[in-house]
C-alpha cells in the first residue's frame, strides 16, 4: 500500500500530465465525431467552448511568412496561446499538451529499459538544429508559399490522425519514435523539433518554473538523469534559483525523482518573502 | 464493331456529334414520320459478338413498351440494348430500360421459399423465416388455403394480381382463381394504376383502352397532358412529344396542367398549376366554352350520328369504409372525420355554384345515397348538359382552380382562356394525354370521361392525330391486367362476370361445367385489404406486386397481416415489405428467366423467349400458380357453396362428370394439362422445342424451364427433380386465352407471329394491326359495322358493354325504358366535387405522391441497381422554399410528414425536380424506408375503386 | 601566443561549423522545399465552398479541420451517424478511391487540408453553409459566399465555385439519345446550372435529344451531378474551374454585356506583342536583300 502511494506521489505530475494529454485529445475528438462544443478543430487552430480562438502561434507564423492576409480569429487565437506560455506556463505545451511526447517519452522509457541508453547509440546532435530548422521552416514558407512545416510535422500528424483519420501519417509519428530509440535520446523533442524551438525562444518569461534549493541538494543527480533537457539544470548543486531557460518544458519530472525536496515549482516575479530575502 | 461502324458510314444515318450537329436540321427534314431509317443493320451487326446470343425483348418497366435487344452469353445476359427495329423506341431507351437487364442480378435475390417457423420446424405465424423446400411451402401452404377455403368458402382467398404479369402468367391466375376456385377475389395492383381509364372506357365506349396510338403524337399539333408528368414516367414518348414540339415549335402547342410544377412543364407553352381536383372544373369550363360562347366549335355531325348525352348520381361517396364499420374496427376519431364523408358531406363554398344546379347550397348535406350504384347512368338531352354547364364560368372555375397562390389571377384566367381556344380551334388537332393524375383520383372515372366529353363534342377523336389518350403506368397494365382480365369483376377480353354470357363463353372455353363462375364481383385489391382486416378473407396470394408499399392507408394492412389470424404468401424476385409481413414467400423468377408476353398502353402485344435460367430455385409465378392447382381435387372445389350475401354456386359435379371429368381429377387436370389445352386448342402444336424456340441468329434452342426444366435440379412441389410439363405451356395459355377476343375486337394474332414481329396492335385481323380503333378507314370492325348499316360515316364506336339506357334529367331517371345506343358513344356530364380530405387549420398541407424516373414503383427492382440506388437514394419531401421557411426547415432537414392515419419521416428539397406551389408537398413513393402510404387516404372513385394517391391533407414539422 | 592559437582554432571551427551548418541546410531544405512544393499540389483537388483560391487556399489554411467537423456535425448530414461527411481532412496516402479508376480523384491532397470528392458525396450545397464559418484564417472566405440581401449580408450557397461540372459528351448518354438526365434533375439549380438542350434525332425522326448542358457562371462544383451519373465512369464530373476554364483576353469585352467590363478591371493596357515576324527590327528586316530569286 505504502509503496503504492509512493509510487503515485513519485509519478504524480506525470499521471497529471497523461491525464491532461489524453483529456485533451479526447475532448478534440469528441468535438468531431459527436460535435461537442467544448474543443473543436485541433492544435493547429481551435476554438473553446465555441467562442474562445485558439491558434499555434508557430503555425501562424508560417502563414504569415507564407505571405498570408490573416483574418482575427487566428491573429487573437495565437496571441492567447502565446501569451499563455510565453508569460504564465512556459514550453508547458512540449510536456503537458503535445501527443507526440507520449510517443518520445515511450521510446525514452524503452531507451533506459533496454540498455540503449548507452553512448554508442546516441548520436551527437546540437541542440541548437531545432533553431536552424525553425528559421529554416519560416524561409521556406516565405519561399514556397506556404507553411512549410505543416506538411511534415508528426505533430499534427498525430493529433489530426488520431481525431480525422491518419492515413499513412503513422508513418512519420514511427520514423520520430525509431529515431528517439535507435538514434538520439530525446532526439525529437530535445534537438530537432522547431515548434519545441519555438517555445523555447519565446518562454523564457514565464512565471510558473522549476525552483531549485541547493542548500537541499545532495548532488544524487537524479534529476539531471532524468531530464530531457539537462543543459537547463546547469545551477543543481550550485546556486538556488528559478531554472530560467526556455528550453526547460515544466515536465516536472526532476521535482519527482528528487528525494531531498531540493526542487519544486514556484513563481517567478512573486515578491514573496524568502525572495526578498535574498535580495 | 467495325462491321457497324462502317454501316453507320455507309447509311449516314448514325454520325458523329459533330456531323449532326451541321447535318441534324437538313436530315430532320428527311425523316419525316413514317421514313423507315435502315437500321436492320445495327440489329443485325449483332452476331459480330462470338458466342453472344442476341433476341428481342420489351422493356420491364413502364407502359411505353420499348422494344429492347438481349445478348447472352453462358446463360448470363452480357449487353442490352435498344432495339432500333422497335417502333415505339427505334433503339432508344430511358435509364430504367437501360439498367433493365442489371435488375435481375441483385445480390439479396430470393432463391429459395422462405417460411415462418417455430424451432420445431413447423409453420409460426410469429416465427422467423427459414428456408424450406418447395415440398414444404407448397404443404404448408395448401394446408393454409384450405383451412381458409373450407371456413370461408370463395370469397376467403383472394390473390393481389398485377400489370406487370405476363399475359401468361395473369391468364393461369385467372383461370384458376375463376374457372378453378370459383373465386372472383383477384384484382392487380393495375387496380391502382388505370382502373378509372377502364371505368371510363367501359362506361363511355363499352370496350376498354385508346381508340389511338403513339403515332398521334407525330400527327397531332396540340398536345395536352393532363396529371402526367410524362418527362419522368414516360421519357420516351416524352422524346417524342419533344420531338414533334421541335419540328414545328410555332404551330405545334404543349400545354401541360398539374397540381405542381414538374419536368413535363419545361416544354409547355401554357402551363397550368391547378388546385387538386379541379381538373372537373376546368373541363367544364371549357365545355361550357364551347356550347356556350363557341357553339360553331361543336362537331354537330359528329355528335349527332355517334353521341348521346349522359350523366349520372352524384351522391356516390368517396369509395371508403363505411363508417360504423371503421368505427367498430377501431379506426381513431381522427380517422372517422373523414371516413363519415362516405355517408353524408357538407356543400362547401368552393362547390356550392357547382352543385346550385342540383339545388344545393353551400352548408347542406349530401347524403351519399348512391355509393353502391355509383356506375349508374342515364341519357340526358343536350339541354340538360347545357344547363349543367352553366355555373362553369372563367370566374367561378379561375377562382377555384388556380392551384399557385402566387400566381396572379387574371394570368391565370388567361391560360384557362387560351387552353380553351387550342382545344376548340378547328384549324388544330387536339391530343390529350393523362395518367395518375386523373386515374388516380376520388372522381377519376369521372374526369376521364370529361376528356372525352370534350374530344366528342369538338369531333376529335378515334382520327390520326386527334384523341383522348390514357397512357398506363405498367408494362402491361393492359396487355395482362385489362385484357386478360385479372380484376374481381373481370373475365378475358372485357366480359365480366356479372353477366351470365359471358359467364358461358367463358366456361365453354375453358371446359368447365355451366355455372362454375362465381357470377359475384369480387373484392377489389383495397377490399382485398379491408377484408383482411375484418377477417374475411384468411388466405391471400401476393404475385408480381407489393400491395403492403403501394396500398394507402398501409398501418391498417400491415397489422391485419401481421396480427390477424391469416396467411400470407408472396412470390416475388426480392424482398419487399409485402415479403416482409407475409408467412411464406416463393422466390419467383425474374422478365428474362421465362417466355412472355406484355401489352402496353397504345394495344401492342409483345412477345419475349426466355433467354436465361433463373438463379438458385427460383421459378416462373406460372410454376407457382400452375403447381398449386395439382393440390386441389374437383370434388373440393366444384361442389356447392353458399356465399356471404347468400349466393349459392351450384354444385357442378355432375356436369363436370357428364363432361368427362372425375371429381378425383385435380384442377391441373381440367386446366393446365397437355390433356386439357388439347380440349381447347386441339390443333397447336405444343411440343418443345419447336421452330419459334430456335434463335434467329445463332440457331441455339432458347431455355423453357417450364417446358422442359433447365439445368438446375430444382426439386419441386413433389420434392422431385423438376423436370418441366412436358409440353410448351407458355405457348398453350397464349392460345388458348387468344379465343376469348377472335372475332369480338380483341383479336390477337398467333403465338408464332409475335416473334417475328416487333409486336402488333390488336385487334389483329388478317395479320394486320389496327392504329385506331372506331375509325373505319382503320378499323375492320368499324367498317363491318358500317357496310352492315349498323353505323353510318366513318365511325363505328362498337364496343358492347352498357349500350342500352334509360332517359331522365340531371336528377335521374324519368323514362325506364331502355334506349338502344350500339354503336355509339356518350358525352358525358359530370360536376366538381371536393376531394374528401381537404387541407384544414390543422393538416393544413396537400400531399402528393408519384414515382420519380429513376425508380420503378416500389423499388425492389431498381434499389437493387447501384447507379439508379446512387443517383436518387431516397425519396425526398418537394416542397415550397417559403413553406419551408414558414415551418423553420431547411433543404435536406429531416421532418415529419404526419396525416389522420399515420407519420413518415423524409428529407425537405425546396431546389428539385419538381416545385409545388406553397400549400402542396410531392413524396415520391418508391422508397420503403420513407414509407409515405402509412400517410396517404384510402379514399377510391367509387366507380372504379382506384384510391387517390394524389390528394390528402397532412401536417409537417421538423423531426 | 597559446591563448592566440586557441582563439584562432576556436574561430576556425566556428567558422567550419557554420560553413557545414549552412550547408546541411541548404541541402535538407531544398529537399525540403521540393517535398512541400510538390505536397501542396494536386490539380484536382474540390475545396469547401467559400474557399479563396488553390494556392492562396494553401498558404492560408491551418489545417484545423473545423470546417470537417462543421460539415460532418450539420443536423441534416444525410449519414445520420455522422461518421461521414462531404468534407474530409487530408490524410497523408490519401486519397483512396472506393472504386479504382471510376472517377476522378485527388491523389494527393496537402495533408490537413479539406477537400470533397462528389462520386463518394458531393456538396449538398446546405443553405446556413456550416462548414465556412468556422474557418479562423479565412482560407474559407465567407464574402465569397456571400449575396447582399434587403442591404444585408447573407450567406448564399448559390455564390460558391468549389468547381465547375463538365460533360463528356461521347459518353454521356444522352448523347446517345437515351432518356436519362440524371444529372440535370440532381442539380440543386435546376434549369439555372443545368439545363436541356433539345434537339431532333434525325436517326429516329420522333425522339428528341433532351442534353444536358452546363452552364458554368451558374454551376457550383457541388457534385451532385456526378453523384448521379449512371454511367460506370460519371459522363459528367466536377473539375476545378481553373483546369476546366478558359480565359479570353483582356483587351476585348463583350459589347453586349453590361458586367463584362468587370473582367478586364485592373488591366495595365495592351502589352508590346511580339511574333516570329516581329522579331526582327524594322531595319534589319528591310536593309536585308533576298526579295530577287539567287
Amino acid at each position: 500500500m505504502n509503496e503504492n502511494r509512493n509510487f503515485l506521489y513519485k509519478h504524480r505530475y506525470l499521471i497529471a500530465r497523461r491525464i491532461v494529454q489524453v483529456s485533451i485529445l479526447l475532448l478534440y475528438i469528441a468535438g468531431n465525431a459527436y460535435g461537442w462544443k467544448i474543443l473543436q478543430g485541433n492544435l493547429s487552430s481551435s476554438r473553446l467552448f465555441d467562442v474562445i480562438p485558439l491558434a499555434d502561434p508557430y503555425a501562424t507564423l508560417q502563414l504569415f511568412a507564407a505571405g498570408t492576409i490573416l483574418a482575427t480569429d487566428v491573429i487573437v487565437g495565437a496571441l492567447i496561446i502565446f501569451a499563455f506560455y510565453s508569460l504564465i506556463g512556459g514550453r508547458a505545451f512540449c510536456s503537458w499538451i503535445c501527443p507526440i511526447n507520449m510517443v518520445t517519452d515511450f521510446a525514452n522509457w524503452l531507451r533506459v529499459k533496454t540498455g540503449l541508453h548507452k553512448d554508442e547509440w546516441q548520436l551527437r546532435i546540437s541542440r541548437k538544429t531545432r533553431y536552424w530548422i525553425l528559421g529554416l521552416s519560416l524561409i521556406l514558407s516565405f519561399v514556397v508559399a506556404a507553411p512549410a512545416f505543416e506538411f511534415i510535422s508528426p505533430i499534427s500528424m498525430l493529433h489530426r490522425g488520431l481525431i480525422f483519420g491518419m492515413g499513412f501519417g503513422f508513418a512519420a509519428v514511427v520514423a520520430v519514435f525509431l529515431f528517439d530509440l535507435f538514434v538520439t535520446k530525446n532526439g525529437w523533442c530535445g534537438h530537432l523539433c522547431p515548434l519545441g524551438g519555438f517555445y523555447s525562444l519565446v518562454t523564457k518569461p514565464s512565471v510558473i518554473r522549476v525552483k531549485h534549493d541547493a542548500d537541499k541538494c545532495t548532488l544524487c543527480m537524479n534529476c539531471k538523469n532524468v531530464c530531457p533537457e539537462k543543459q537547463v539544470l546547469w545551477m543543481i548543486g550550485k546556486e538556488s534559483v528559478f531554472v530560467s531557460s526556455g528550453e526547460c518544458i515544466n515536465c516536472a519530472r526532476c521535482i519527482e525523482v528528487c528525494n531531498d525536496d531540493a526542487l519544486n515549482f514556484g513563481l517567478r516575479y512573486k515578491p514573496n518573502k524568502e525572495e526578498k530575502e535574498n535580495a | 464493331m467495325e462491321v457497324k461502324e462502317e454501316k453507320k458510314q455507309q447509311t449516314g444515318f448514325e454520325m458523329s456529334r459533330r456531323d449532326f450537329l451541321k447535318t441534324s436540321a437538313a436530315v430532320a427534314a428527311a425523316a419525316a414520320i413514317g421514313m423507315e431509317v435502315p437500321e436492320d443493320a445495327l440489329a443485325a451487326a449483332s452476331n459480330a459478338e462470338a458466342g453472344w446470343r442476341w433476341d428481342k425483348a420489351v422493356c420491364r418497366f413502364c407502359g411505353t413498351g420499348c422494344g429492347i435487344m438481349i445478348a447472352v452469353k453462358d446463360d448470363r445476359i452480357v449487353a442490352v440494348k435498344g432495339d432500333p427495329k422497335a417502333p415505339v423506341n427505334k433503339g432508344l431507351n430511358c435509364i430504367k430500360g437501360y439498367f433493365t437487364a442489371k435488375i435481375m442480378y441483385g445480390a439479396d435475390r430470393l432463391t429459395k421459399p422462405l417460411l415462418r417457423m417455430n424451432d420445431r420446424g413447423e409453420f409460426d405465424k410469429n416465427g422467423k423465416f427459414r428456408p424450406v423446400s418447395w415440398k414444404k411451402a407448397y404443404e404448408v401452404m395448401v394446408e393454409q388455403f384450405k383451412k381458409a377455403y373450407n371456413e370461408l368458402g370463395p370469397e376467403g382467398v383472394a390473390i393481389f394480381g398485377s400489370g406487370q404479369y405476363t399475359i401468361m402468367e395473369g391468364y393461369a391466375a385467372a383461370k384458376l382463381m375463376k374457372a378453378g376456385f370459383r373465386s372472383n377475389n383477384i384484382d392487380p395492383n393495375a387496380r391502382h394504376c388505370m382502373a378509372s381509364a377502364v371505368a371510363a372506357f367501359i362506361q363511355t365506349y363499352g370496350i376498354d383502352e385508346p381508340p389511338g396510338c403513339y403515332d398521334d403524337i407525330e400527327l397531332t399539333d396540340t398536345i395536352f397532358v393532363w396529371g402526367s408528368n410524362m418527362a419522368e414516367m414516360h421519357p420516351i414518348l416524352w422524346a417524342r412529344v419533344t420531338d414533334r414540339k421541335l419540328s414545328d415549335p410555332d404551330r405545334v402547342k404543349v400545354v401541360v396542367l398539374s397540381t405542381f410544377r414538374h419536368r413535363t412543364m419545361d416544354l409547355a407553352d401554357i402551363d397550368i398549376v391547378f388546385r387538386p381536383q379541379t381538373d372537373i372544373a376546368m373541363w367544364n369550363y371549357i365545355a361550357r366554352e364551347i356550347v356556350y360562347n363557341h357553339p360553331e366549335a361543336i362537331d354537330w355531325d359528329f355528335v349527332n350520328k355517334y353521341c348521346v348525352f349522359t350523366t349520372g348520381p352524384i351522391d356516390i361517396g368517396y369509395g371508403m369504409r363505411n363508417p360504423d364499420r371503421a368505427k367498430a374496427l377501431g379506426y381513431s376519431d381522427k380517422e372517422l372525420k373523414i371516413i363519415k364523408k362516405q355517408v353524408e358531406k357538407r356543400v362547401s363554398a368552393l362547390e356550392a355554384p357547382a352543385l346550385s344546379i342540383y339545388g344545393y347550397k353551400e352548408g347542406d348535406v349530401i347524403k351519399m345515397k348512391h355509393a353502391k350504384q355509383a356506375g349508374k347512368h342515364w341519357i340526358i338531352s343536350f339541354e340538360d348538359f347545357k344547363k349543367a354547364l352553366a355555373p362553369y364560368t372563367l370566374d367561378y372555375v379561375a377562382r377555384i382552380a388556380k392551384g399557385d397562390p402566387d400566381e396572379p389571377l387574371e394570368q391565370f384566367k388567361e391560360k384557362l382562356r387560351k387552353m380553351a381556344e387550342l382545344y376548340i380551334d378547328k384549324n388544330r388537332k387536339a391530343l390529350t394525354f393523362w395518367t395518375m393524375g386523373f386515374n388516380q383520383h376520388t372522381r377519376g372515372t369521372w374526369v376521364n370521361e370529361q376528356a372525352y366529353m370534350i374530344h366528342h363534342l369538338l369531333g376529335k377523336q378515334a382520327q390520326p392525330g386527334n384523341g383522348a389518350f390514357s397512357i398506363t403506368g405498367q408494362p402491361s397494365a393492359c396487355g395482362t391486367a385489362r385484357e386478360v382480365g385479372t380484376f374481381a369483376h373481370r373475365l378475358p377480353a372485357d366480359m365480366v362476370v356479372f353477366n351470365p354470357k359471358h359467364r358461358k363463353i367463358s366456361e365453354k372455353i375453358w371446359n368447365v361445367p355451366h355455372g362454375t363462375i362465381n357470377p359475384k364481383v369480387g373484392s377489389h385489391i383495397v377490399k382485398i385489404m379491408r377484408d383482411l382486416e375484418e377477417g374475411k378473407i384468411k388466405f391471400a396470394w401476393v404475385q408480381v406486386c407489393n400491395p403492403w408499399q403501394d396500398t394507402a392507408n398501409a398501418n391498417h394492412w400491415i397489422k391485419a397481416a401481421r396480427k390477424m389470424d391469416n396467411f400470407i404468401v408472396v412470390s416475388d424476385s426480392y424482398p419487399g415489405i409485402s415479403a416482409k409481413v407475409a408467412d411464406l414467400i416463393l422466390p419467383a423468377a425474374m422478365i428474362y428467366e421465362k417466355w412472355g408476353a406484355y401489352g402496353n398502353a397504345e394495344r401492342r402485344t409483345q412477345h419475349w423467349r426466355q433467354q436465361v435460367t433463373p438463379p438458385g430455385e427460383a421459378m416462373p409465378d406460372t410454376y407457382h400458380i400452375v403447381e398449386f392447382a395439382k393440390f386441389f381435387k374437383l370434388k373440393e372445389v366444384w361442389k356447392e357453396w353458399r356465399l356471404s350475401d347468400g349466393t349459392v354456386l351450384p354444385n357442378v359435379l355432375d356436369k363436370a362428370k357428364e363432361m368427362g371429368y372425375d371429381p378425383e381429377d385435380t384442377l391441373y387436370d381440367v386446366l393446365f394439362s397437355e390433356k386439357a389445352f388439347k380440349k381447347s386448342i386441339p390443333d397447336v402444336d405444343l411440343s418443345y422445342p419447336q421452330q419459334v424456340a430456335i434463335n434467329p441468329n445463332t440457331g441455339e434452342i432458347h431455355p423453357n424451364t417450364l417446358a422442359t426444366g433447365d439445368k438446375r435440379t430444382v426439386l419441386g412441389v413433389d420434392g422431385k427433380p423438376w423436370k418441366g410439363y412436358g409440353f410448351f405451356i407458355d405457348k398453350a395459355l397464349w392460345e388458348e386465352y387468344r379465343l376469348f377476343g377472335l372475332g369480338h375486337g380483341h383479336d390477337l394474332a398467333d403465338f408464332e407471329t409475335y416473334h417475328k414481329v416487333r409486336g402488333l396492335r390488336w385487334p389483329v385481323v388478317d395479320g394486320k394491326e389496327t392504329p385506331w380503333r372506331f375509325n373505319a378507314d382503320y378499323d375492320p370492325y368499324a367498317r363491318k359495322e358500317i357496310e352492315a348499316g349498323r353505323s353510318e360515316g366513318k365511325f363505328a364506336f362498337y364496343g358492347p358493354a352498357l349500350k342500352k339506357l334509360p332517359r331522365g334529367n340531371l336528377f335521374g331517371v324519368t323514362d325506364k325504358k331502355k334506349v338502344d345506343l350500339t354503336n355509339k358513344t356518350k358525352i358525358f356530364f359530370r360536376p366538381y366535387m371536393d376531394p374528401p380530405e381537404p387541407p384544414d387549420n390543422e393538416y393544413p398541407f396537400w400531399l402528393a405522391t408519384g414515382r420519380v424516373l429513376e425508380h420503378w414503383h416500389s423499388g425492389t427492382m431498381t434499389m437493387r441497381v447501384p447507379e439508379l440506388y446512387r443517383a436518387v437514394p431516397e425519396a425526398l419531401c418537394y416542397m415550397h422554399p417559403k413553406d419551408a421557411e414558414k415551418l423553420g426547415v431547411k433543404d435536406n432537414d429531416l421532418v415529419w410528414i404526419e396525416s389522420r392515419r399515420g407519420k413518415v419521416k423524409a428529407r425537405v428539397k425546396t431546389r428539385g425536380r419538381n416545385r409545388p406551389p406553397r400549400g402542396l408537398v410531392f413524396v415520391p413513393w418508391f422508397d420503403e424506408r420513407v414509407y409515405i402510404n402509412k400517410v396517404t387516404l384510402d379514399a377510391t372513385c367509387p366507380i372504379s375503386k382506384q384510391t387517390d394517391y394524389k390528394k390528402c391533407a397532412i401536417k409537417i414539422y421538423k423531426a | 601566443m597559446a591563448e592566440d592559437k586557441k582563439v584562432d582554432r576556436e574561430k576556425r571551427k566556428f567558422f567550419i561549423r557554420t560553413l557545414q551548418g549552412l550547408g546541411l541546410a541548404a541541402l535538407g531544405g531544398s529537399i525540403w522545399s521540393g517535398y512541400v512544393a510538390e505536397a501542396k499540389h494536386d490539380e484536382v483537388v474540390l475545396r469547401p465552398p467559400g474557399a479563396v483560391p488553390e494556392e492562396e487556399f494553401v498558404k492560408k489554411c491551418i489545417k484545423c479541420g473545423m470546417c470537417v467537423e462543421a460539415c460532418k456535425n450539420r443536423e441534416n448530414n444525410p449519414d445520420e451517424t455522422k461518421q461521414t461527411a462531404t468534407l474530409r481532412l487530408a490524410a497523408p496516402g490519401d486519397h483512396r478511391p472506393r472504386e479504382k479508376g471510376k472517377y476522378i480523384y485527388p491523389k494527393e491532397v496537402p495533408v490537413g487540408t479539406p477537400y470533397f470528392v462528389p462520386r463518394e458525396i458531393p456538396c449538398y450545397m446546405c443553405e446556413d453553409i456550416p462548414c465556412v464559418p468556422p474557418c479562423p484564417t479565412g482560407a474559407l472566405d465567407p464574402d465569397l459566399v456571400s449575396s447582399v440581401k434587403d442591404g444585408k449580408k447573407v450567406l448564399d450557397i448559390n455564390k460558391a465555385r468549389m468547381g465547375v461540372a463538365v460533360v463528356d459528351m461521347e459518353h454521356c448518354i444522352a448523347y446517345w439519345g437515351l432518356q436519362c438526365d440524371a444529372c440535370y434533375r440532381a442539380c440543386p439549380l435546376i434549369d439555372e446550372a443545368i439545363k436541356l438542350e433539345l434537339r431532333r434525332n434525325p436517326r429516329t425522326g420522333r425522339h428528341a435529344f433532351l442534353l444536358p448542358v452546363v452552364y458554368p457562371d451558374v454551376c457550383t462544383g457541388c457534385g451532385l451531378c456526378e453523384l448521379a451519373c449512371v454511367t460506370e465512369k460519371p459522363a459528367i464530373f466536377v473539375l476545378p474551374r481553373h483546369l476546366a476554364l478558359g480565359r479570353v483576353g483582356k483587351h476585348y469585352i463583350k459589347g453586349w454585356e453590361k458586367q463584362d467590363e468587370e473582367r478586364i478591371k485592373g488591366s495595365q493596357g495592351i502589352q508590346k506583342t511580339i511574333t516570329p515576324r516581329s522579331e526582327e527590327s524594322p531595319e534589319d528586316y528591310l536593309n536585308t536583300e533576298d526579295l530577287l530569286d539567287e
